[in-house]
């Protein structure tokens, strides 16, 4: 999947899968997801059981020469699938002996131990490498030449998180601080642009779990310094700047001061006040999560209270990160550990994925989508990216509305026992009257989540304290977009000191115990 | 495996790889294709058969959990498999995990690559936990896929040895879902053969129909009052809304396939004492009137009889339908090999909504479940059987038919050469069967025509 990830995101390269019949549903991910106009350039082999009792080698041969006759691919990506790889019938190798026009890349991704994106750069990397052999480094040196310094931006990809707009976001915050793009790759670019990529000054590495480790080795082969720094959020949009200046040698103090975000006067600003010390839950690829929990506590004011990625090749960094905000890294890529960490710590907010948005979205709890997996809502028809100014501006307009406002809360706080405003009512644009159970659960909006009970959300799921009916009564004072946490915290409180029965005192002793 | 998904990170041992190779494999192909068959055949009647090969754009028989799940409500699917069927089936049916979902990947690793001991040392555990978690589940299917077929995995066995633990609380069953032996639809078909050998033995001398194949349940429910109004004695269907729920099957079966993809099933049911009722299948006014007429004959049940009873629900149908038969009539329409309804809705839509046949491709030929059918469909049809994807393109480009209906793989890239398709997936999982769903099935063909007209750009 990796693989095709990299063969998708450019032009004129080509990738020949040994891969039984059926792991051609990748390609809809392509079509389906990214509403992409063009199959996937990937061949594969479709071998079926009577195949296994032939010549599957042949099989591959036939594969390979009618797809390079078809396609004519400038570079042919040749690997396996997870049960091609059990065939041992080393495809790459076949390939190397055909005597094709193109470069052939052999792919030696072990799909049963990794993950796709380790599959994507390693493939990247050994493109580029296969590419740029024998290429030596470069004298480069922009002021004699009389130009601008150029970067070469990489990582980006099909599939990626916003990674379209992403490249336009960052070439232009470039270009405000002098500096050219060279060309970006993986995403847009042909097998002719990666033979250029010595031609630029230094790499920009925008995401790190597909770029790292060739910008580590154009570093080491070609001299190419790169910057580290994923712009994601006005604080390290900033540092980049910063970390551009000093690789490119240029002063960049003057696009600093010019980039415009909204971000840090709309987070002043009152009506923001009750998002200070919301409490977070960020799980998604390292970068990702990484930025965003930077721009959750220093820029929006909320408090992290879990992080988490199931990029376990950046488990380093993502502890580091965790360490920063006083918890623990959850390093997983499985969702039900996932969910039962959102659960145990009811945050108010999740970051995550397409996948942690289920989870959220079962639990009643906001979410905004921050990190590939991605889904077809990913990509939006504007432009929406996350990275740079603009897409610090995106962010907060991204996290701030699935939440409910601040004068909303106070407004229903204060009006909650009116007709129109009592949490049983609908919103007066779809006419008064009552809610009706079925109708809850359909209609949209915060304003009607399901309240999480002790049965739904498995927490005390055996011997849950009852409630007295004066406190089942007081709770129903609180507002209800707060009510299911309230009811958690309190049977969670009496659970630790073995009430039995929750009264209106036990309610209020947890909320005391608890705070906000 | 947490939930399933296998944390054995161990070293790689390329040895272990080539274990499972060989011979064997091939002998278990399932065998519609044999390989050479290869250029035209005559068919029964004068229409050709065009036997193609290469590269192919379906899903494998995995898929079918999407909708098994759904149907057997006690049941839980656990593939056996790699990362690429875990996300194959999160991304095919990852809407559906608002629920713990009842289905699952247990991912094989390096290790349990390296030794088939520690793989069903592992299953086991896995199966273990699971079961424990989930009192809920009655039948667990234990789903083969690729790898665990390449490596020569025997779940059939394990099956028997989980069984064995669970000392009847829990019904164990394997079968194949893997894209080595099954093609999209043809997984509910290794499922159905699983259940064939636990079925209960039917009485002697007691006569029933056994309807075959999954159906959503309203149609199920429809078909139930009209056999019911027919007067057949006694009315099963397979797969069962809950696996504790079995139909008999004895020599007083009489086997009728709802869907054309149950061959190997319907084979094991007539090995068991059943009688196959040859028809057509239960798509638009003529297939359903047919195949109900059968299957009435079958009981001696008069051909007036079954015209009173189904001459209501025709009727509407009819009128449902010529709504729909306007929009259709004279469009040109070609089928890439899916998931082998395309037969039964060619014949559906040449001859009730008037469009013309340019090419009708399935996956493979099954004669004996689509008898029927070919008689039914014109003597100069182009029927592919198979695919090479490219090849199949390139006809499709200098064919332009006004409609294809296409996997969702496909679809947006033809959509943007400015074909017009219908997405296959959808014919599976909307209730088009019977009588009064006669006419949204048309629809399914009218909405992308229609959407394309509307459309200013």
């Amino acid at each position: 999947m990796g693989a095709i990830r990299i063969a998708a995101s450019m032009q004129g390269v080509h990738c020949v899968l040994h891969a039984p019949q059926g792991d051609s549903y990748a390609d809809l991910l392509f079509t389906m997801i990214a509403r992409s106009a063009k199959r996937p350039p990937v061949t594969y082999t479709s071998f079926q059981a009577r195949d296994l009792g032939a010549d599957t080698a042949e099989l591959v041969r036939k594969t390979l020469r009618e797809t390079v006759e078809r396609f004519q691919p400038r570079a042919l990506l040749v690997g396996e699938a997870c049960t091609g790889e059990l065939l041992q019938d080393q495809p790459a190798a076949l390939a190397q002996g055909m005597g094709f026009d193109c470069p052939v890349v052999p792919l030696e991704l072990p799909a049963f131990t990794r993950k796709e994106h380790w599959g994507a750069s390693e493939t990247f990397h050994q493109l580029v490498r296969t590419l740029l052999r024998g290429q030596q480094p470069r004298t480069l040196d922009p002021v004699a030449e009389g130009r601008r310094p150029r970067a070469n931006l990489l990582g980006a990809t099909a599939l990626g998180f916003r990674c379209r707009d992403d490249i336009a976001e960052v070439t232009k915050l470039l270009d405000s601080a002098g500096v050219d793009v060279n060309l970006s790759a993986p995403a847009g670019a042909s097998p002719e642009d990666l033979l250029r990529i010595p031609e630029a000054d230094f790499n920009v590495c925008l995401y790190p779990e597909i770029a790292q480790s060739t910008c580590v080795w154009l570093e080491r082969m070609f001299k190419q310094p790169w910057v580290k720094t994923v712009p994601i959020g006005v604080g390290a949009t900033r540092d980049f700047l910063i970390e551009v200046g000093e690789v490119a040698g240029i002063d960049t103090s003057a696009a600093i001061a010019a980039g415009r975000t909204r971000l840090p006067w709309f987070s002043r600003s009152v009506d923001s006040t009750y998002l200070t010390g919301k409490r977070v839950f960020i799980f998604g690829d390292a970068s990702h999560v990484i930025a965003a929990a930077r721009i959750a506590t220093e820029e929006l004011g909320f408090e992290v209270v879990g992080l988490g990625s199931y990029s376990r090749e950046f488990a380093r960094e993502l502890r580091a990160a965790a360490e920063r905000h006083g918890v623990e890294a959850l390093i997983s890529d499985d969702y039900l550990e996932v969910e039962a960490a959102v659960l145990e710590l009811a945050p108010e907010l999740v970051l995550g994925t397409q996948m942690e948005r289920h989870i959220a979205k079962r639990a009643g709890i906001p979410c905004a989508v921050i990190s590939s997996p991605v889904h077809v809502q990913d990509f939006p028809a504007r432009y929406a990216p996350q990275m740079g100014f603009e897409g610090a501006n995106v962010i907060f307009d991204t996290w701030v509305h699935p939440l409910m406002m601040g004068l909303e809360e106070h407004l229903i706080t204060m009006f909650r026992e009116d007709e129109e405003f009592n949490d049983e009512a609908v919103a007066s644009h779809l006419g008064s009257g009552k809610l009706t159970a079925a109708s809850a659960d359909t209609a949209p909006g915060p304003a009607t989540t399901a309240e999480p009970t002790t049965s739904a959300d498995g927490m005390g799921a055996d011997a849950a304290p009852a409630w007295e009916p004066e406190a089942e009564r007081e709770l129903k004072k609180i507002p209800f977009f707060v009510r299911g946490k309230a009811r958690r915290n309190t049977e969670r409180y009496a659970a630790e000191r073995g009430v039995a029965r929750i009264t209106v005192e036990t309610l209020y002793d947890a909320k005391a115990y608890f705070g906000r | 495996m947490t939930d399933m998904r296998s944390r054995s990170q161990a070293k790689a041992s390329p040895a272990c790889a080539a274990n499972g190779l060989g011979a064997g494999i091939g002998d278990q192909g399932a065998g519609q294709l044999s390989a050479g068959q290869l250029g035209a055949g005559d068919l029964a009647g004068n229409l050709q058969v065009q036997h193609e090969q290469g590269q192919r754009q379906v899903f494998c028989g995995l898929a079918g959990i999407v909708w098994l799940h759904r149907k057997i409500q006690d049941a839980f699917f656990l593939v056996v498999g790699s990362r690429t069927c875990a996300h194959l089936l999160q991304s095919a049916a990852g809407v559906m995990i608002f629920a713990e979902p009842r289905f699952a990947t247990a991912v094989l690793g390096d290790r349990d690559l390296a030794g088939l001991a520690d793989c069903n040392e592992e299953l086991d555990r896995v199966v273990t936990e699971l079961l424990a978690r989930r009192p809920d589940i009655g039948t667990l299917f234990l789903v083969a896929s690729c790898p665990s077929e390449v490596i020569k995995l025997d779940l059939e066995n394990a099956a028997e040895r989980l069984a064995r633990a669970q000392q009847g609380r829990v019904r164990v069953l394997a079968y194949s879902g893997s894209g080595l032996d099954t093609t999209f639809t043809q997984g509910e078909d290794t499922c159905l053969s699983a259940l064939v050998p636990v079925l209960p033995e039917a009485a002697a001398g007691s006569d029933a129909l056994l309807v075959l194949g999954t159906l959503p349940d309203v149609v199920e429910d429809q078909f139930r009052r009209l056999f019911e109004a027919l007067g057949i004695p006694s009315l099963h269907f397979l797969p069962p809304r809950r696996g504790s729920e079995l139909p008999p099957v004895g020599p007083g079966t009489r086997l009728l396939a709802a869907q054309p993809f149950v061959g190997d099933t319907a084979a094991a049911l007539i090995d068991r004492g059943a009688t196959l009722i040859a028809a057509p299948y239960p798509f638009g006014i003529e297939g359903t009137r047919a195949w109900i007429g059968v299957a009435a004959e079958a009981f001696g049940i008069s051909a007036e009889r079954v015209e009173a009873v189904t001459a209501p629900a025709a009727k509407r149908a009819a009128v449902g339908l010529e709504r729909y038969r306007a929009q259709l009539a004279g469009k040109r329409i070609s089928f890439l090999p899916d998931s082998q309804l395309e037969i039964p809705l060619a014949r559906f839509l040449q001859r009730e909504c008037g469009m013309e046949l340019v090419e009708v491709g399935v996956p493979y030929l099954d004669r004996r479940m689509m008898g029927a059918e070919l008689d039914w469909l014109p003597a100069a049809l182009r029927l592919t059987e198979g695919q090479d994807l490219e090849r199949q393109l390139d006809r499709l480009r200098a064919d332009r038919p006004d409609l294809t209906v296409c996997g969702l793989g496909l679809a947006n890239p033809l959509e943007a050469e400015g074909l017009t398709t219908k997405w296959s997936i959808e014919l599976v999982f909307s209730p088009v069967h019977g009588f009064d769903q006669a006419a949204d099935l048309a629809e399914l063909f009218v909405r992308p025509l229609n959407r394309r007209e509307r459309l200013a750009f």
